[in-house]
């Protein structure tokens, strides 16, 4: 019984509004939205690499379809979500090797992160897209 | 070191590794991909149909492919693992998701040999 009176008293931290996530932590929430919703366009990208390398026309109806400003916005969100999660990958592989393992560390590297994969996807979407 | 063995398979480890080598081929080929894209800038069907129809460039596409569906395997297994917390529901996703992987792994082969 007793037991279950302290159990009760617990703090369930659980309102997501009161923890203010930290940078590290915003990275890794932001690995997984982006691993997942990449995951669930596979279909999508796999059907546009189809059709991007059957015919002249399709490919030519398919680089039109670049023109909508709407579509090239939505594409650029989709190739930072792939290089931030590159990005962070390769943070977590060094973390694995025990590189950068402190906390200055690892807050610096996480803003890295986020530099170079918002600074990469400028250059490779304004040069793809634009 | 305490010798405990949990469980017999050491699933959970062979999965933490595979998970970190199709990782580093994925990476490896976006560099050898985005390197390609500035070397031949693909503005014709022509250019973009040479990229892939070039035999070393197929394999290595080929290998990306199954590390990109193993990758997304794992990660989207503990996705599931982590939120859905009902056993029926969680038993159909994570089923969906191998299946719909396997799948791409068959659509992927197709568009690379098929061209």
């Amino acid at each position: 019984m007793a037991e279950a009176a302290i159990k009760k008293k617990r703090p369930k931290n659980l309102k997501l509004s009161s923890i203010r996530l930290p940078l590290p932590g915003i990275l890794s929430i932001l690995h997984r939205i982006s691993g997942a919703t990449l995951f669930l366009l596979l279909p999508v990208f796999l059907a546009l690499f189809e059709r991007s390398l059957s015919s002249a026309e399709q490919f030519a109806q398919l680089k039109s379809c670049l023109d909508n400003p709407l579509l090239k916005i939505i594409l650029l969100g989709l190739i930072w979500f792939y290089l931030h999660h590159f990005c962070a990958g390769i943070r977590y592989l060094l973390l694995d090797l025990h590189k950068g393992i402190d906390l200055p560390a690892a807050r610096a590297s996480s803003r890295l992160v986020f530099i170079v994969g918002i600074l990469a996807t400028l250059l490779i979407g304004g040069k793809v897209l634009w | 070191m305490v010798n405990r063995v949990l469980v017999g398979a050491h699933y959970g480890l062979k999965d933490w590794i595979i998970q970190r080598v199709t990782a580093v081929v994925m990476a490896l080929y976006t560099i050898i991909f985005l390197l390609t894209l500035c070397l031949v800038q693909p503005a014709s069907f022509e250019a973009w149909h040479g990229i892939f129809a070039n035999g070393p460039m197929k394999f290595i596409s080929f290998l990306f492919f199954l590390s990109l569906f193993y990758h997304a395997w794992i990660g989207m297994r503990d996705i599931w693992m982590d939120y859905i917390k009902a056993d029926g529901l969680r038993l159909v996703l994570i089923s969906a998701t191998a299946m719909a992987l396997l799948g791409y792994a068959g659509w992927a082969v197709q568009i690379l040999w098929r061209m």
